[in-house]
């Protein structure tokens, strides 16, 4: 597993407390899995993503992601309606661990409120907050 | 130089039934054709089946080499925390395969039955007596079967009051099966964390204890090895509220004729005779789970049940209240055999020696191995032991890693990653089967292991190298299922 | 006690390691008001000698062959099953090995469930079986309870003519979830009336037993095209496994699971059980499936092997929202029916499925012969439904006491047949049987 200064965490990225990463493009906010998820995962193996057109609020689960071993809930770092999910990690799964910025994104969401946004961590402060939780495990 | 009890020999590969055969072979002397062929209407009758064509001698080559893969309690020292791999005696098997039962049809009218029904009868008392219960029922196929049967008898309690409650308390050093059990019985699991001495405090129980909670599921001895030393004040607290407690009693086998549930406040629990009472683990089952129960829930036990009248024993329905049936028939009737067979050979005082044993056994490999792996709880334990990875882990050593190169040192490793309360868990489970000198080889094993870990951690990594096959891609097998031939 | 190794020696020589004094201290964390007080209250140990004598002599009081002629099938069926079976079956490593986790030293478990998913799979034409459930009742309970979850619905309609303790198992596995379980009627014919299906709406699953409990073959493509207008799942459950070793599969009609009973293929009847429950379904239900599942894969070396697979659907991994809560199966039965399929193989298989045909042919003519009523008009496989004059309950008695069971009597399961006997016939009972009883009758 990487450790905290060899994850890779853009700084042009926002990032929730359950290691989702959101990325605003125009009016639709792009979400998926940052890098520690999908160090922490290791291999994914199954990807499953909600229906387009439906709804979920900030923090509400939305989709579902397992490894051989491990089933993780991931949630919306930002409220609104899903306008496009990647049908390409159905077949390809492993994408999120090659690729989570970019050919492993999840979901395409239209914001209910864009502010939401602003609540979430940077680059440098989720980086702080990973450094800490390895820190405690350590003990 | 003492050998190594783990070593290579001649297996022989075998590919799958169908890469092998030929034309026309049968393995199987059909019963004789004694009447004519009788006509049947062609749309009702499909393809022939595209199964193998092997004679007897392909079959029993297949099978015997397949045999040789597997390593199981006759092999070695099985020691799977929480499984209770125990020596399945032989004795046990020759009657299970008696004609009179093996051969005997469920729907026989009790008076042609006597034997089966005696058995079942004398069983459930066996067991009653054993957990210190007022009844119990035998239907159950399964451990998990035993959790859903018994967590039912708590909802058709509460519903025969009028009550509906949704929650239910489930320790976080529970086995899977336990969140899955209430859920399939439409409860809620609602978690309660267990202290720093690895047991659950009446705190924290009361914490979460309301009047919405049906009951909280205990496996006592807990997934760590320890007596749930808090029960009595735990179940008041539970009572209190209009709750009920159900005992996982996966690891009877610490405490028998030393605990008596009944008395403890349990209301319900259930037994696995494919661990505590000896019945084999046949790779994947067959087991069985009998639900034991305190007077108040046994109107609410499966029917039927096994009565008895003037020493003629029948089948009796009379019990309105009943949850109805879970198995088709009255459950795993050629494992309830084996476990009747076990408890009629070891007697009372045998059976708590088994209990005593077992404890020691877990205690001697628990002050052995301490130095060598990190003992997150360092306390007395019961018939299983909980290590950790920690130690390692500074070379780059996981548990999986240790786990694999136990396997080529001829042990099976113990369980692995579970109680998730503990990061990188080994559970170690050694059962009363194994004598003081298995287990001082496996302590020498071990010890060496950590050893390797330092100063060679490539043997763990690359192990294991004597088995079958190396290890399997997991991932590929999940990304891209195939699962037939 | 030969099960026990420890010597006092070995004893003292641990306890002086564990530092304790006596084994009672060992279970000092053992509060004194949990403790038991008096010893158990059971029998004194038996030698094997005289446990040998014991169980020769409970298992001396059943009715089996080949002293009794038992002509009952109803979800327990007598099969002839070959020494070679019983003995690789018998085979230590087989039986005293757990739940393959740890795959390398498990292959041979592995392989031989990843061959019986696949045989499971060729005998019902379905694209994937898991590695077994507790038996055909609990099968029928889960993949009604999987139809539930796929469609988010809490209605089924289950058929009357699924055997009785089936109905029963699955109203007490939905009773807590409070779903609804509606029973389909029948027809004269014997089969299910499927137009009770029409008024009813919301449903997830429509469930039908072929061979169903009077032993009549139903009729799965209208089960199939009824569930398909009502936008619920079809299930097709059986008791007798047999009987797709000559009849169309269901899987060739389109069904989404098929579920039943295995204990046909090579599994004593053991008083009910242990048994096997077949459970097999579309490969696009896959992640809904309850059980294990056994995949093919390759080791580091490229060399084929097999793990279970898809395990985050199970218990362990996802608890409260796994499709299940199985764990222990009936893995060695499984492997049992394994052998057996490999033992008849395809050429046996047929004849030994048409023997069983002809021979319950041959008993419902003799009987119709002698002026006794076939109750039902529909084909059948290897059980019928007769229907017997009003005093046949004495017959039936004088018939016991000759040592032969004449069927199973059918109203207190079915209270509008009185007078009527489901009797069932395989490969085990010869002409002469079948004579004997229909003159026992006669007279």
């Amino acid at each position: 597993m990487k450790s905290v200064d060899e994850l890779n965490l853009p700084e042009d990225y926002r990032f929730a407390e359950d290691h989702e990463w959101a990325k605003l493009e125009g009016d639709k906010v792009r979400v998926g899995l940052d890098d520690y998820a999908q160090d922490q995962l290791q291999a994914i193996v199954y990807v499953e993503l909600p229906q387009v057109g439906d709804s979920f609020k900030k923090g509400e689960p939305f989709g579902v992601v397992e490894s051989v071993k491990v089933v993780v809930d991931c949630y919306m770092p930002v409220g609104g309606e899903i306008i496009a999910v990647n049908t390409a990690l159905v077949n390809s799964p492993q994408l999120v661990n090659e690729s989570p910025y970019d050919e492993g994104w999840m979901i395409d969401v239209k914001p209910t409120d864009v502010r939401e946004m602003d609540t979430l961590y940077t680059s440098e402060s989720i980086r702080e907050a990973i450094l800490e939780k390895m820190e405690e495990e350590g003990q | 130089m003492k050998e190594k009890l783990g070593t290579t020999g001649l297996v022989m590969n075998e590919p799958l039934l169908w890469e092998r055969g030929g034309n026309g072979r049968c393995g199987f002397s059909i019963p004789r054709r004694d009447v004519e062929s009788f006509p049947i209407n062609e749309d009702l009758v499909g393809p022939v089946p595209d199964f193998p064509e092997l004679s007897e001698v392909d079959v029993v080559r297949h099978y015997t080499r397949l045999s040789q893969w597997n390593y199981g309690v006759d092999t070695g020292m099985y020691p799977l925390g929480s499984c209770t791999m125990k020596y399945n005696p032989k004795v046990n098997e020759k009657y299970a395969n008696l004609p009179g039962f093996a051969g005997a049809h469920p729907f026989l009218p009790p008076s042609m039955a006597q034997g089966t029904l005696k058995l079942m009868y004398d069983l459930e008392h066996f067991l009653s007596e054993i957990t210190g219960m007022d009844a119990t029922t035998l239907q159950p196929a399964a451990g998990a079967q035993g959790e859903l049967t018994g967590t039912m008898l708590i909802y058709a309690f509460l519903r025969s009051k009028g009550i509906h409650r949704s929650k239910f308390l489930i320790p976080d050093t529970a086995h899977g099966t336990n969140p899955a059990s209430v859920s399939l019985c439409g409860f809620h699991p609602v978690p309660v964390k267990s202290n720093e001495d690895g047991i659950l405090a009446p705190e924290a129980v009361a914490e979460v204890m309301d009047e919405d909670v049906a009951g909280i599921l205990v496996t006592n001895p807990n997934t760590l090895g320890f007596f749930e030393e808090n029960i009595r004040e735990i179940s008041e607290i539970v009572h209190g509220k209009g709750g009920l407690v159900y005992c996982d009693g996966a690891n009877m086998n610490a405490v028998m004729g030393i605990v008596e549930m009944g008395k403890i406040g349990v209301d319900v629990m259930h037994l696995n005779l494919h661990k505590t009472f000896s019945t084999p683990h046949g790779g994947g089952g067959p087991g069985a789970g009998p639900v034991c129960v305190k007077k108040g829930l046994e109107p609410f036990l499966p029917v039927p049940r096994v009565v008895q009248e003037e020493g003629t024993y029948r089948l009796s329905y009379d019990y309105p209240g009943s949850i109805g049936r879970v198995h088709s028939f009255y459950g795993n009737f050629g494992v309830m055999i084996k476990a009747y067979s076990y408890i009629l050979s070891m007697g009372p005082d045998n059976l708590k020696k088994a209990s005593q044993l077992a404890v020691l056994n877990a205690n001697y490999i628990k002050e052995s191995l301490k130095a060598a792996f990190n003992l997150p709880y360092d306390r007395p334990c019961m018939h299983e032991c909980v290590f950790s990875d920690k130690k390692q882990n500074v070379h780059k050593i996981t548990t999986l890693d240790v786990a694999k190169r136990l396997i080529d040192c001829g042990f099976h490793p113990p369980t692995i990653y579970f109680p998730l309360v503990v990061a990188g868990a080994m559970m170690v489970e050694p059962t009363e089967s194994e004598s003081k000198e298995t287990l001082d080889e496996f302590i020498e094993t071990c010890k060496a292991i950590a050893n390797e870990a330092e100063e060679d951690p490539d043997l763990l990594h690359e192990a294991p190298k004597n088995a079958k096959v190396r290890r399997l891609d997991e991932v590929t097998a999940a990304r891209q299922p195939c699962l037939m031939g | 006690m030969r099960y026990l190794p420890h010597t006092d020696d070995d004893i003292s020589a641990m306890l002086k390691v564990v530092g304790v004094g006596s084994l009672e201290e060992l279970f000092s964390t053992v509060p004194e008001d949990c403790r038991k007080k008096e010893p158990l209250d059971l029998p004194d140990p038996l030698t094997e000698w005289e446990l040998n004598q014991h169980m020769a002599s409970l298992a001396a009081t059943m009715a089996t062959m080949p002293e009794y002629k038992v002509f009952v099938g109803a979800g327990s069926y007598e099969h002839f099953v070959p020494s070679s079976v019983l003995s690789l079956l018998g085979r230590s490593e087989f039986v005293t090995s757990y739940t393959p986790y740890q795959p390398e030293v498990s292959q041979g478990t592995l392989q031989g469930i990843f061959e019986y998913q696949t045989l499971i799979c060729r005998l019902l034409g379905m694209e994937v079986a898991n590695a077994s459930m507790y038996d055909g009742a609990s099968a029928l309970a889960e993949a009604l309870l999987m139809a539930t979850r796929i469609s988010k619905k809490k209605k089924v309609a289950i058929s009357r003519l699924i055997h009785p303790h089936y109905r029963e198992v699955v109203k007490t596995y939905l009773w807590p979830k409070e779903y609804e379980v509606l029973e389909l009627p029948y027809l004269k014919d014997g089969k299910t009336d499927l137009s009770a299906l029409d008024g009813m709406t919301e449903l997830a699953a429509i469930a039908i037993q072929s061979p169903n409990f009077f032993g009549c073959i139903e009729d799965l493509a209208a089960l199939r095209k009824k569930a398909s207008e009502r936008e619920a799942m079809s299930i097709a459950s059986f008791t007798e496994a047999l009987a797709y070793g000559l009849l169309k599969n269901p899987g060739s009609y389109g069904v989404d699971i098929v579920c039943g009973e295995g204990q046909s293929l090579g599994i004593p009847q053991s008083f009910g059980g242990p048994s096997l429950g077949i459970f097999a379904s579309k490969m696009n239900y896959i992640r809904s499936m309850p059980g294990r599942l056994v995949g093919k894969t390759a080791d580091k070396d490229g060399k084929r092997g097999f793990v279970l697979t898809l395990a985050t659907r199970e218990q362990h991994i996802r608890r409260e929202r796994a499709t299940s809560n199985i764990c222990t199966n009936q893995g060695l039965c499984a492997m049992g029916a394994a052998i057996y399929m490999a033992s008849v193989g395809k050429n046996g298989l047929r004849e030994l499925a048409k023997l069983n045909y002809d021979k319950a042919q041959y008993l419902k003519r003799r009987l119709e012969e002698a002026a006794f009523k076939i109750r039902f008009v529909s084909p059948t496989f290897n059980e019928f439904v007769v229907e017997f004059p009003s005093n046949f309950e004495q017959t039936y008695n004088r018939l016991l006491d000759q040592k032969i069971v004449a069927g199973l009597p059918l109203a207190s399961y079915y209270p509008e047949l009185t007078n009527c006997y489901l009797l069932g016939v395989t490969e085990t009972k010869t002409k002469e049987d079948m004579d004997i009883l229909v003159r026992g009758i006669e007279s």
